[in-house]
């Protein structure tokens, strides 16, 4: 793999002067994934930030050829233009290598475009879904997904006289959900963790069919902390345990970086606004509750990668 | 020379597909359009047409691949029916936004609820604001020679627009006829070949589809749709004459059936335009200035060449397979009532509501609505604007 200093010589396929937030996790994601890429690429997009910031008529930031249709078909959008691809060169009448990335938020991806995305995944598109998961509806104003941790503040899910909790169900596990769909690379991934992002990245794109990496993208509005702090905040989730680090490939687990010691758990809530609640006396036993889910799902994937738990 | 087959409405729904040959098709079955796609996926396993086949989970995954089809340069093709319309009724409004030559024979059937499979209009006609245009068709024969026609004018500079063919779900879709079918290569001959200059495919020149559009263009872009609209009634005459050169078989915006000195007129569109047909004949028999004007264009809706068709009528009855809720009468007949607003002579206009949920319709009802208009002529007075046919009251 090239180093970040010689891959920070590629041209930038997403240009600065794009209107997305300070600090927002979604264009260091893709500019990350991008980077990655060795052949020529055409890009979809759900209808989410990411969209909204970088496509404002008659401006765009994208320096690949890319389109988005609607909120929730990002995945069946690119699974036409792949089949279109694949047509064509069938026929002769297009020589080129062209590799397809589908951007997703958790909204486009978890909840309004999973169907779309099961059944792309299901029909076996070459192509790479990228969910650029900021575990709410940031785009609308930080509405609740089922991507939202449990416990977490938002405008959907406020914290109230009667339900003092925030959002009171559990998030989904939508990594586990593709991985049930059999295809041959599904991953876990982290902007403050580039250089395991980008060696995700170039592993998808080089496997035949559908592929999809789950990236955690710190929100600083939605989250609530200083702007300045994405990165920081992004790998406190992955040194506490909240947001593993691994990979699926053709149905083999490999948790691809395990912190030594694992932190706790409470700094992660403690780091962000959205859980400023939990830590009152009355929401103690949630909590202990969410930190023993933490220690078991660890457990779990580390059963499912075959190796040896790390130290608390 | 072509042939002459027997096939169904489907049938030769998915035959015209496969002569197009497009380049990609990503469809979902739905009764009554089913046979389209199960007909075509035989095609795909044969090996007989170049198509990439997307069969997606979901009509709105099928409009969405589609869209991405058409903007990655290939001529891109679907059908539905009801209530995969539908589902797919927010991306039809994109289709048509983004310019995309995509062609869509949509079954005719019964919007839920309560859910019912059989025909009438209140799919296609709830789409009639999407920017689609839609061209009805009669019998077979014309669900065949309007879906060859619809990739031409969909793929015209001018046009750049979807299109929907129509046919009525199980009273065409699954009745037999007699077609006749153009050779294969006549038909590509005649459609051509596709080329969109702003592919998602052409890495050289890359091109975002679909940005956020606000206050300080988007009213321009409706504009420029509306003038595609406008434009598109040319090309369908245009279009019809070279496909007469092919076929023999001449095509306008509208039938006009026995319209000269007629006083009494019915106007209908779909296969019920058939049986007005059976009628008119027997009541010109009996002296009867009696005449059909036939909807085969809905949109762009041409209405200067109906209001002088129907201008000098003495009465006009409009049949619509299709409620609008709350309006004043069926969507054919508030276009047309609107049409003869700016003719000097005043024609008396009612409507009839019929057939909703695949009721049937025989020739002793447009017989009776024949009766009605004759009276109507005569009393120069309207009983009731809006009427029902084979109800039950």
């Amino acid at each position: 793999m090239p180093s970040l200093k010689e891959l920070s010589k590629k041209k930038e396929l997403l240009s600065g002067g794009q209107r997305l937030c300070a600090g927002c996790g979604a264009s260091i994601i893709v500019r990350q994934v991008l980077m990655a890429a060795e052949d020529p690429l055409v890009i979809s997009c759900a209808t989410g930030c990411l969209e909204v910031a970088t496509t404002i008529y008659p401006f765009s930031a994208w320096r690949t050829p890319g389109i988005h249709c609607a909120f929730e078909n990002s995945a069946s959008t690119l699974s036409g233009v792949e089949a279109a691809y694949r047509s064509l060169k069938r026929q002769g009448r297009l020589d080129k290598t062209i590799k397809f990335i589908a951007f997703g938020g958790d909204g486009g991806t978890y909840d309004i475009g999973l169907q779309a995305l099961s059944g792309a995944l299901e029909r076996g598109h070459n192509f790479l879904y990228v969910c650029y998961d900021n575990e709410a509806y940031m785009n609308t104003g930080i509405q609740r997904s089922s991507a939202t941790p449990e416990g977490a503040a938002t405008t959907t899910s406020p914290v109230g006289k009667v339900i003092p909790e925030g959002k009171q169900r559990p998030r989904k596990d939508l990594t586990q959900i593709v991985v049930a769909h059999n295809s041959p690379y599904v991953a876990q991934a982290n902007p403050a963790y580039y250089n395991d992002l980008i060696k995700k990245v170039q592993k998808a794109l080089n496997t035949e069919g559908p592929t999809f990496i789950n990236i955690l993208s710190p929100c600083p509005r939605g989250w609530r902390y200083e702007s300045s702090q994405s990165i920081q905040i992004a790998k406190l989730a992955t040194l506490t345990g909240f947001w593993p680090l691994y990979e699926v490939e053709n149905g083999k687990y490999r948790i691809t970086y395990l912190p030594r010691k694992r932190r706790p758990f409470r700094e992660w809530l403690e780091s962000q606004g959205r859980f400023k609640h939990l830590l009152s006396e009355k929401n103690k036993g949630i909590v202990e509750r969410l930190e023993r889910e933490v220690e078991e799902k660890e457990k779990k994937l580390l059963a499912l990668a075959g190796e040896a738990p790390s130290s608390v | 020379m072509g042939k002459i087959v027997g096939l169904t409405g489907d049938e030769v729904a998915a035959e015209a597909i496969r002569q197009i040959n497009p380049d990609v098709v990503a469809a979902y079955p739905i009764t009554p359009q089913t046979a389209i796609v199960q007909n075509f996926s035989q095609f795909v396993a044969d090996g007989v047409v170049s198509t990439e086949m997307v069969r997606v989970e979901s009509e709105h995954s099928a409009m969405s691949a589609c869209i991405g089809a058409a903007a990655a340069g290939a001529r891109a093709m679907t059908a539905t029916s009801a209530n995969g319309l539908a589902l797919m009724w927010e991306i039809c409004y994109i289709a048509a936004s983004y310019r995309l030559p995509i062609v869509m024979p949509v079954v005719n059937r019964a919007l839920s609820g309560p859910i019912n499979i059989h025909c009438d209009h209140s799919d296609s006609m709830g789409a009639r604001d999407s920017g689609w245009i839609q061209l009805y068709s009669e019998n077979c024969q014309e669900v065949y020679d309007n879906l060859i026609q619809a990739m031409r004018i969909a793929e015209n500079k001018e046009v750049l627009l979807p299109v929907m063919v129509t046919l009525d779900g199980f009273i065409i879709s699954h009745a037999m006829e007699r077609v006749e079918i153009l050779e294969d290569e006549k038909v590509r001959q005649f459609i051509g070949k596709y080329k969109n200059p702003h592919s998602l495919l052409n890495i050289d020149n890359p091109v975002t589809w679909g940005p956020l559009d606000l206050y300080d263009y988007y009213f321009e872009h409706k504009r420029q749709q509306i003038e595609a609209m406008e434009k598109a009634g040319e090309v369908i005459q245009r279009v019809g004459k070279e496909f007469k050169e092919i076929s023999g078989r001449s095509y306008n915006l509208m039938e006009n059936y026995r319209l000269e000195g007629a006083d009494l007129v019915v106007v209908a569109a779909g296969s019920t335009a058939g049986t007005v047909k059976a009628v008119v004949n027997e009541l010109r028999e009996e002296g009867i200035k009696a005449g059909l004007l036939k909807i085969r264009v809905f949109r762009p809706f041409p209405a200067q060449e109906i209001s002088q068709a129907l201008k000098n009528a003495e009465a006009v009855a409009v049949l619509d397979r299709c409620v609008s809720f709350g309006a004043q009468g069926g969507p054919i007949f508030l276009e047309v009532r609107s049409a003869l607003f700016e003719e000097a002579k005043r024609v008396p206009v009612v409507n009839y509501i019929y057939g909703l949920g695949g009721r049937d319709i025989g020739i002793d009802e447009i017989k009776a609505v024949y009766k009605n208009l004759e009276r109507i002529a005569q009393t120069k007075k309207i009983e009731k604007l809006v009427g029902y046919l084979g109800l039950r009251e």
